[in-house]
Parts: C-alpha cells; structure tokens; sequence
C-alpha cells in the first residue's frame, strides 16, 4: 500500500508536539461562550453573600440578624453558632492550622466573613447584608510581623492552653504566641563560620512586599444538594477539584462518592483558587439547609482583601565570597507574614514551601535559611502568585544578594554570576539546601542573552549616561536589570510531597474510539493555560492520532483520574508525564494488534508517526485508525477488546527550568516614572510542546511580573484597613503599561521526564520580578544605591532619587 | 458591588428632569455618562434612590463653535471631544486632555458634563475649564444661569450648582497661544498624581498672557492666577519657571495617599507645570 502523502506531511497533520498549534479553547473564549461558575444557572437557585468585619482585630458581641430576614428576598442567614452544630464554624487549612468558615467571636482580619446571607438573588443578599447587626469591641491591632512577635496581644487565643502553655503547631515548637512554626534547612553552624572568615561578605534586609494574584475571575462556587439521593455537587473556581472533593468529603461528613466537583471554566488562577475558602463551605451548608442550589461569588474587594495574597516576606541575608568573587556561603532569615491564619498553600512537610531553593543557580557550597511564620492581623493565605511555592521569593532573594555583593566586590554582576553558575557538567546536582536540580546549562543560556542584546554596549551607554546626568546635560538614568533563575516545579514526588496526605502525583486516563478519535481526562485543569490544546499535542505525539481528534476533558471529578490540580507549573511536569505514559500504554497495546493484523511477530512491527511498520518493508503497515478500528471489532487472542489506558505518575524528581533575562529601562528621576526600553527574556523549559503557547505564558508571566515589582501591593494602615482594595489602587497593568518582549530559548530537556518538558507556565513571573527590580535598583548603583525595596512605584523610585541626593 | 434599590427615570426634556428633581429633592441626582456615580452607588457610597438619566434629553450634545467662543453640550462624551476635527483645530488642548482621561471605553461614556459637574478633585476637566476660563451653564426650576468654572468649585463634591440645578453646558473663549495639558499618572484610568493646564499667549519674545490650573492637587482644580502672573512679561526663562512653579505650590495643598507623599505630590507638581509651561511656550 502507498500513501498519497509524505512522512513529513503525515507529521504535520498530527499537529503534535513542536507545533504552535492554535488554541482550541479560544473559539469559545473568545466569542463569550465560555462556562464560568457564575453562568451556572440552577431552577431555584439562590444566592448568599458575606457580612464582613469593617475592623481588623474585635470581639464580636453580639450579631442580630431580625432585621435581615426582614429583607424581602432575604431566606436566611447564617452565623457560626448555626455551623457550629455541624462542626463546620472552623475549618482545616492547607497548611495544617484550622481557619473560622465565620466569626467564632472575634475577627482577626478586615473583611472577615461574619454572617452568610441567604436570599433569591443577589441584590436582597446586599440589602440583607446592610440590614444585619453586628456588635463589635474593638481589639489591639497588629499588622507588623516583628511588632507581633513582640507582642502581649494574643491573636489565636484558640492555639493557647489553658495554663497558657503554647501546644506545638502543625510544623513544631511555638516561640510566642502569634509566633506559627519555624523551618530550617541547611547547616547552620558551619554556614556561620564560612561566613564569619570569609573574604567578604555581603548582607542586606528586603521585603518581598504583600501582594495578590487577583485572577480576572473572581473566586465562587454553586453547591447544590440533592437530598432526595444524598448527592452534592459543587462547580467552583477550583485549581485542585479532586482535594476539594476530599476536603469536602473530610469536614462535612458526606461520602466521597456522593460528592462531585466540577470545575468549569476558570478564568485564571495564579495560586489565588488553590485553598478553601468560607464561600465554598457556606454555600453548601446553605444549600443543605434550604434543599436549594446557592450560588456565592466575590466581588473585586472581596477577592483582594480577604481571599489568599503572595508573598509578605521579610528577608535578611548574608552571603560571603573570596575577593575574587567565588561565592562560599549563603544564610537566610525570613520572617513570615501569614495573616490571622496559616492558610499557605504548601506540600505540608513545606511550610514556607521551595524557598529552600534560594541558592538560585549557583554553585554555593554551604547555606543556611530558617523562616519563621507569625500571625498578624491581616487576611489569611500565603499562596504561590504564578510560581512554584515560595519559589519567587527565593529568587528574588538569590538574584539581590547576588547584585548585593556585586556592588560589594565592585564586581560586574553578569560577570559574577558567570563565576558562580552550576557548570553542565555538574549536574544533577545536589544543591546546599537538599534539592537535586535534574539538568542545566547555564552558562549557554547566559553568554546567549548577553550577546543578544550587546550587554556590553548596553554598559558603555549607561556609563556615559552617568556622566551625562552629572553633567547635567540629561535627568534620565539608564538601568540594567539582570535576572538568572532556576526554578523548581512540578510537585512532586509522592515521597516528599503530599498535601493533606494526598501524595501530589497527577493522572491520565485515555479511551480511543472506534473511529480513530480519542478523548483524555487528566487530573488537572486548566485556567487558561491551553491543557486542552497542549495534551491533545502530547497524545497526538505519543500514539499517532491527530491532536484534532483527542478531546481533552479535566475538572469532573466524576469522570476524571483523581489529581492534584493546577498550580506550581504542575500540570506538564506532572499530569504532562502521565498522558505521555499512558499514551505509551496504548501504544503498546496497538502495537500487538497491529503485530495480529500484519500477522507477524510483535516484535517485527515499529512505530512510524501515525502507525505501526512492519521493519525493513515500510510499505506493510496499519495505521492507527486502522488499530482503533480493530481493538473494537476483531478477536484478537490473548488481547481485550477496546483500546484505553490510564496513567498515575509519580514523578521521580522535580523539574529545574531555568532562564536568563535582561531589561532596560530608562528612569526619570524628577517624577519617578520608569521607562521599559527593552526586555529580553530567554526561557529554557526542556522539551517545547507548543512554541505559541510558550510564548504567551512568557508574556503573561513577564506582565504579572513588571505588575509586582513596579507598583502591585496588598497595603495596610496601621489599624489593618487594607488600602488597595479596588483595582484603582491594586495595580492591574493593561497593554498600556507592558513593553514589547522580546522572548528566546535554549532547549535542555528534563532526564527524568517522559518527553523532557519542564513547565513554563511560571517562569517568567520567577524571574521576572527581580530583572525589573534590578533594572530599577541598577540605574541608582552608580550613586551609591545597594538595595531599595519593591514595589517601585512612582514615588518610592523618587525617593531612593531624593535620597542619594538626586533632586539637588 | 451591588447598589442599593433606586427608581429609575429617562425623561425626554429638561422640563420633564426639572420636575422630577423638584419632586424628589435631595433623594434625586441626575446621571450623565454614570462612570463616577454607578461606582459611588454600588459602593453603596452614594444614596440615590431616584436616578434621572439625562441620555434621552434633547440638545445636550452638540460643540458649536463661532468666532468667540465653544459651547459643548453637557452629554458630549471625552470620546465626542478626541473625534471632532473643528474643536481639535480651535482648542487642541480639549483634545490632548481628554486622551488622558480613563480609557477609550470609559471615554465613550464619560461626559464632559458629568466630569465638570461632579465636583471630584481627581477630574481632569475641571482644572481645565478654569485655565480656559469656560463658564458652566445650569438650569433650574427659577431658569438659567452662568458660573465661571474658576468660581464654581467649593470642595471635594461640593460646587456652586444648587441641587436642583443640572449643568447643560460649558462654554469656553476661543483659546488663544500655546497650550499643554500634562498629567502624570501610576497607569492608563488612573487619575493623576499631578496635572497642570497651560495657556500661553507670547508677543514678541515675551509671555503676554498665561493661564495655570492644577488638578487633584487639592480637594478642588487649583486656578493659579499667580503662576500664570508670573510668567507674564518674562521670555519664560528659567526664572520665570521658578517664580510660577513657586506660586503654584503656594496654592496647592496635596494631601497622601497611595500615590504617595506630600512632599512627592508637590515636588512632581513643580515638574509636571514646568513640562507644561515648556510645552505650552514652544508651541505659542
């Protein structure tokens, strides 16, 4: 038999990995037809909403709710005394501590949910709110993580004994009583002593300022609870459906199998919908004491004041090298906003997650890091913002003291990073605080993004510029912000990470239909990272059929393997592996077939893009259409009829992607405004499956990125009213704002993994953010400038002018 | 984000939103483009349990345009403003401010009238109103008056129209010299952290005229007469710089806020005029 088509056709007709292929999400997204939680609409359905603190620290005296269920519409309303018969007024959180679903009596951050309002829709629920009484006693407030340790205020007086004794936490000994847990990693001693002879040491003290992944949908959830057969399903904004199921499961009581999440479209993430929150669990206790379905969705201020911020860590670091610039030793002291609880969302033997990455991409033979989380009075969360967990803050952290003591050895910082890259050949390597990095080639990535963009040009014009300023003939400076990251994703071997006891393993089952199409479930779901086109690319790959005919399904937890979700650059690492293995399994079964159908041995017969070829006589094959065809209507012996498989993986490691990217950036120093001239950014994720897609998590990660580091923050006053509740003051950037990336690649693929890939999703946030803090920080280096801290918005880049004396 | 219950009302004539406002007194507020008052109601800031939409109310949107003077009908939209040939080629600052307001889809809705009306220190076109020295025109029950933009606004919300009074139109002298509208702000929709309108008429080589308003620099647009004094006779060299400027923060009164401090505010409010002024002197 001849094809009427060449081999390479037969490739590019897969449309499988390598291959931009285009979005198939978008055909509905782009036409509003998207399936979001709020555009489920249920028979009967009601809608409840929150009764929130307006303070940051009260006792809660007394909450009459009369007048509301006066509210026409209004059904009920509910508050923990309602809940606490089912033991549901508190809940487990992520991070081992247990958080109030509404107020147990106090409230310990603005905005805390209080009372649950039930009513027809969703305007009775805000008249309702307006008309519920609560009495509040104002308690000390305390938002600053040092002052609370400090402090005889008590937050948690639920995590004090009565003899008033501190019972150790979910990660050990308590030191004070807003103090949460301490975690160390690394040798302490012998880092002391390296850094106390060393050469030369540099130190410095940075915030890693609160922020908020404010993801442009909202977080909500519909529950709806069939009393008649004892079923409940909750659709939500959820980026792990199957733990949600669990954790559901786990604190209401109901039987796993009598529960189904769903997770419709979600309109983006970034780690903000990983946890559970109060809505999720009022709306279905409302549901099973009305017998109705309850809708409940945030506004705007509700997701950024009180549904899960990133970041708020304080970072004091040392790090010594020879006076040639050799690093020797690292050490790391991060003090840990959590808010009122620990609701971080880490594997649970993590509570400050990967920042034990904080090494970066360099060869440092002795580190340090403790972290200590507190309680203060701020909202609840601590999540991963488009990264891995903590992993943005330990880049940071890496990529400053690096140009810390740059600055320290009168040392070019590329040139210093340069002497101190893990070389290729050193990999795997086992880095100073435990992690094994599966691959790299670091310095390739390096010398590729310096000669792109002419760094060295780009240093002769920015020394002219300084003296230009001086002379006064411009009041521009001219920044170079350089950023090296390695990051660790893919969580992750079952051995060292679970969350709730759940091992963070991920799943694909695949089932081939008789006609040659196919459709996978996977244990994630995407959030608009395009899983739907991207797996279909992997499976189309992996067994021969055109990724135009793979429906790839994720979200019900009903229909599809149980998985941990979407977060932390997971899902190709992870649930990527298990489509590629299952795939395999498929293959393999097809190639048996193929082997009965072509009548010769197993053996004898090989794969060749979409089919199975008898060796040394390519022109004997079945095709794999042909091979789905027969798995359904030929009795093939010692073979099942049908042709499906399914995957659990566990991965074997995590994945280290890595990048190098620059920015330069122009900054006028009378009114603070900084100028993105360039920025090159240069990923290297292993594997490619689909270049477009690549880039645009590039683009959006970079975004998220310059958002960060010039101006998005979580603040509060002093009393713990949060000041940026709105997005005129939390800063969205649009297209307005975002310069033109340019993007790159090097391509060195994961050992351990099926096809190589690595994730990409996050990178470009990991390392984004301290190559436009950089860039900032750098244009001020030549005036005395080591270290100011994010986010550098207008006034503080006018400051850190004002104070070096730039204003005259 | 969910208003409180308000009645709503779309009357075809003024006569009809007259009534109404009569009727209802202090529980009524008309609404133009709506994009400062719908937030304020669904914060539940704003209490509006009788809502007059303006929309079908004839002779509000038309620019006309003589040898001395432009009048621009209250409902005319900040996107009306950047469309119009004859209004960019006769106050081309008009245009260049309204470019810098909010974004392209608020500008479709947002109104010049509304903008002005409102009373919100952040608005961009109150200031400028007072550097063109424009005049608002209202109605009320007992007819139609005039308020000099420079005399209209009293506080943050609070102006000289009474509230049963509605601001029908603005009319502005035909401008003269140079001009500049210069804002800086954190990001597109943002309102500035320090805005300056310029009018510069040159003789010669000297400053003949010049007009100075700040905006979201106080709790009102500052209208500096002084600034504008202080260029006046100088060819606008670095002295004349210093002296208005100077004048100028000696009327401003900047409070903090997430934009940053008061001494940020006042020292980018120096810089922002002077770019202004510079602008404004190479265009003259």
């Amino acid at each position: 038999m001849k094809d009427d088509i060449t081999r390479d056709e037969r490739v590019e007709n897969l449309k499988g990995m390598g291959c931009s292929r285009k979005r198939v999400e978008d055909a509905r997204f782009t036409q509003g037809k998207g399936n979001y939680v709020d555009d489920i609409k249920l028979d009967g359905m009601l809608f409840g909403d929150f009764v929130r603190s307006p303070y940051a620290h009260a006792r809660i005296t007394n909450i009459d709710a009369a007048a509301a269920l006066e509210v026409p519409g209004v059904i009920a309303v509910l508050t923990a005394a309602d809940l606490e018969p089912l033991g549901l007024h508190w809940m487990p959180t992520l991070a081992g501590d247990k958080q109030m679903v509404l107020a147990d009596g106090k409230v310990l951050f603005q905005g805390q949910e209080v009372a649950f309002v039930v009513a027809e829709d969703r305007y009775a629920a805000a008249d309702g709110i307006e008309a519920v009484e609560v009495e509040y006693e104002e308690l000390p407030v305390v938002v600053d993580p040092f002052a609370a340790l400090q402090s005889d205020v008590v937050l948690r007086e639920d995590l004090v004994a009565e003899d008033g004794s501190l019972p150790d936490g979910a990660h050990g000994p308590r030191k004070h009583h807003n103090h949460i847990f301490t975690w160390e990693a690394g040798d302490k001693e012998p880092t002391e002593q390296v850094i106390d002879t060393a050469e030369v040491v540099a130190e410095e003290t940075m915030y890693y300022h609160r922020t908020h992944p404010c993801p442009l949908e909202t977080c909500g959830s519909v529950a709806s609870m069939d009393k008649v057969n004892g079923k409940l399903t909750l659709w939500g904004t959820f980026q792990a459906p199957h733990a949600i199921r669990t954790i559901v499961s786990l604190i209401s009581g109901i039987e796993e199998h009598n529960i189904r999440v769903i997770s419709p479209d979600i309109g983006g993430g970034f780690g903000n919908k990983v946890g559970a929150y109060p809505g999720y669990v009022c709306s279905v206790v409302a549901s099973i004491v009305t017998g109705k379905p309850v809708k409940w969705i945030e506004d705007r201020m509700d997701n950024l004041m009180t549904t899960a911020f990133a970041r708020d860590y304080h970072m004091t670091g040392k790090i010594s090298a020879t006076r040639d610039g050799k690093i020797t030793g690292l050490h790391c002291h991060v003090t840990a906003d959590h808010g009122g609880f620990d609701a971080c969302a880490d594997p649970t033997k993590f509570p400050a997650g990967f920042m034990n990455i904080c090494t970066g991409s360099y060869d440092i033979p002795t580190a340090y890091l403790a972290v200590d989380g507190v309680y203060t009075n701020k909202a609840p969360g601590g999540v991963s913002y488009r990264c891995s967990f903590r992993v943005t803050e330990a880049v940071y952290f890496i990529e400053r003291m690096i140009e810390v003591l740059a600055i320290k050895l009168n040392m070019d910082a590329a040139e210093l990073r340069r002497i101190n890259f893990i070389k290729k050949e050193q990999f795997p390597y086992t880095a100073a605080l435990g992690w094994e990095y599966d691959s790299g080639d670091y310095h390739t990535a390096w010398d590729k993004a310096l000669d792109t963009v002419d760094y060295k040009g780009l240093r002769a014009e920015q020394a002219q510029r300084v003296e230009d300023f001086k002379a006064g003939k411009t009041r521009k400076l001219m920044g170079i912000g350089l950023s090296f990251f390695t990051e660790i994703v893919g969580a992750g071997p079952v051995k060292n990470c679970d969350i709730l006891g759940l091992g963070m393993f991920d799943s694909c089952e695949i089932r081939i239909h008789p006609t040659g199409s196919a459709i996978a479930r996977l244990g994630t779901i995407s959030q608009g990272q395009g899983h739907a086109t991207t797996f279909a690319q992997i499976l189309a790959s992996e067994i021969g059929l055109p990724a135009d005919s793979i429906t790839i399904e994720e979200g019900d937890t009903d229909t599809a393997p149980y998985g941990l979700g979407t977060y932390g650059s997971r899902s190709t690492p992870v649930a990527g592996a298990a489509t590629a293995m299952a795939g395999r399994k498929i293959r393999a079964k097809a190639q048996m077939i193929a082997a009965y159908l072509l009548e010769v041995h197993d053996n004898d017969v090989e794969f060749d893009v979409d089919r199975f070829v008898v060796k040394g006589a390519p022109e004997r094959f079945k095709t794999m259409k042909e091979i789905a065809f027969a798995s359904y209507n030929q009795a093939i012996p010692g073979v099942e009829p049908g042709l499906e498989a399914v995957s659990y993986y566990d991965p074997p490691n995590m994945t280290y992607p890595f990048g190098a990217y620059i920015c330069v950036m122009d900054i006028d120093v009378d009114t603070g405004v900084p100028e993105i001239r360039r920025f090159y950014a240069l990923d290297d994720c292993g594997t490619r499956i689909n270049p477009m897609i690549i880039e645009g998590q590039v683009h959006g990660g970079l975004t998220e990125a310059l958002a960060v580091a010039l101006g998005q923050e979580i603040a509060y006053d002093d009393m713990g009213n949060c000041k940026t509740g709105t997005l005129m003051d939390f800063f969205l950037p649009t297209a307005w704002e975002v310069p033109n990336y340019e993007t790159d690649y090097t391509v060195t693929p994961s050992p351990h993994h099926p096809i190589g890939a690595k994730g990409v999703g996050e990178s470009p946030h990991v390392g984004g953010v301290p190559c436009f803090s950089n860039a900032v920080q750098d244009a001020f280096r030549a005036f005395g400038n080591t270290h100011t801290n994010m986010p550098h918005d207008h006034w503080r880049i006018w400051k850190t002018a004002s104070d070096l004396g730039l204003h005259g | 984000m969910i208003p409180a219950a308000f009645e709503y009302y779309r009357p075809k004539d003024m006569a009809g939103v007259l009534s109404l406002l009569e009727e209802h007194g202090d529980d009524a507020r008309v609404m133009a483009g709506g994009h400062s008052l719908i937030p304020m109601m669904k914060l539940r800031m704003a209490d509006v349990p009788h809502l007059i939409d303006l929309q079908d109310v004839d002779g509000l949107s038309g620019v006309e345009i003589d040898n001395e003077a432009i009048r621009i009908g209250a409902m005319v939209t900040q996107a009306d403003i950047i469309d119009h040939p004859e209004l960019a080629k006769v106050a081309p600052i008009l245009r260049e401010a309204a470019l810098q307001i909010a974004d392209p889809q608020v500008r479709y809705m947002g109104t010049v009238g509304g903008n002005v009306a409102n009373g919100d220190p952040g608005n961009d076109m109150p200031g400028l109103m007072q550097c063109l020295d424009a005049s608002f025109r209202v109605i009320g029950l007992d007819g139609e008056r005039e308020i000099p933009a420079r005399d209209f606004y009293e506080a943050a919300y609070m102006t000289a129209r009474e509230d049963e009074e509605v601001l029908t139109a603005v009319s502005i002298p035909l401008p003269a010299g140079g001009y500049a509208y210069e804002k800086q702000k954190r990001k597109i929709g943002d309102y500035a952290t320090a805005a300056a309108a310029v009018q510069i008429v040159k003789d010669g080589g000297t400053c003949a005229s010049a007009s100075i308003a700040m905006t979201n620099l106080s709790d009102t647009p500052i209208y500096s007469e002084a600034a504008g004094a202080a260029l006046v006779g100088t060819t606008v060299d670095e002295a004349a710089l210093a002296a208005a400027v100077a004048a100028m923060l000696g009327d401003i009164d900047p409070t903090e806020d997430n934009r940053g401090p008061v001494a940020f505010k006042n020292h980018v409010a120096g810089i922002i005029l002077r770019r202004a002024i510079e602008r404004a002197w190479s265009r003259a």
